[in-house]
């Protein structure tokens, strides 16, 4: 059998497989969410040193691990629109940036609010942190620079170019805990040695994780639909979707 | 069950400002991108059903010679 890797490149029917599976992680996010929350809050035990306010961590490092993870996805779907042309790509290069964008605010909100009765400080020019912040800065060039450019090709390319160089950010931030003597604890969660936390507290981290992930899938679906339809409402397969209804 | 009453819960040990800080403001914004994303995509729907409904030439009375 041969597979057709190109199948859903095509404009109409990535808008239709869009449209089936973005309700459908959206409501995984929302089931995972409130799952993860009640682990979160009522499964996962006091922390011996942090009290009550370890519980920071089951928001906090989903949203940090997705902040850098969109962003190498960005850098996929750049490097497959730039070598394979294929639009498709580069509309989902697109529309995972605001969220990533969010995440990544969130991930240094979240670590003011957990740093500030913890080390005693809102923020301090620590390498995790500040690479983290980079990465907000990166996210928002990437908005900026589509926005001055008024050719959607160029656009792209250029937007694409961005993401790749830029990615060389991801990997500072994931090591900055390890190269650099930082304030930042170590990674939570590493296949090479035993968990260092209760495993109610790890699987429920874990489970607002699949949350964040489920939320992302179906967020960037649904925007990359929309983004189709400004790019391409002119053609008949976009006008063909609104046929139905147009009285 | 970690929690004795709901004023417990709320007081978090007494990071409640930092906790409901994080998660609050998590929840509230992606519920924010989640309507404006909504909003956005109502729009170009309804940008696209009136350029359809302008494009198309009115309709004739149709002759079929039988009337």
């Amino acid at each position: 059998m041969k597979i057709n890797w190109f199948y859903f490149s095509s404009p109409p029917r990535f808008y239709a497989l869009a449209g089936r599976l973005s309700p459908l992680f959206f409501a995984l996010a929302l089931l995972l969410t409130t799952l993860g929350l009640y682990l979160g809050f009522f499964v996962a035990p006091t922390d011996f040193q942090q009290g009550e306010g370890y519980r920071i961590i089951f928001v906090h490092v989903p949203v940090s691990w997705m902040s850098m993870f969109i962003y190498l996805v960005i850098a996929f779907w750049s490097a497959m629109g730039l070598v394979m042309k294929t639009r498709i790509s580069m509309v989902m290069a697109q529309a995972l940036v605001p969220t990533g964008a969010l995440f990544t605010f969130l991930s240094l909100w979240t670590g003011a609010l957990w740093g500030k009765p913890m080390w005693g400080a809102w923020w301090v020019w620590d390498a995790r942190l500040t690479s983290e912040l980079i990465l907000l800065f990166l996210y928002l060039a990437l908005m900026a620079l589509r926005a001055a450019i008024d050719d959607e090709r160029r656009a792209d390319r250029a937007c694409a170019l961005f993401a790749l160089v830029g990615v060389v950010n991801v990997p500072v931030i994931y090591f900055s805990v390890k190269w650099w003597n930082t304030l930042h604890q170590g990674a939570s969660v590493s296949l090479t040695r035993a968990p260092s936390m209760a495993s109610t507290m790890l699987f429920g981290m874990l489970v607002m994780a699949l949350a964040a992930w489920a939320y992302t899938i179906a967020t960037s679906l649904k925007r990359a639909r929309t983004l189709l339809l400004e790019r391409e409402g002119d053609s008949e397969w976009a006008r063909r979707q609104f046929a139905g209804d147009a009285r | 069950m970690n929690w004795d009453s709901v004023s417990a819960f709320l007081h978090m040990g007494g990071y409640g400002l930092y906790v409901w800080g994080s998660f609050g403001v998590t929840l509230l914004l992606l519920a924010l991108e989640t309507a404006l994303l909504s909003r956005r995509a109502r729009r170009v729907a309804d940008e696209i059903r009136q350029q359809t409904k302008a494009a198309r030439p009115p309709l004739k009375p149709r002759h079929t010679g039988q009337d």
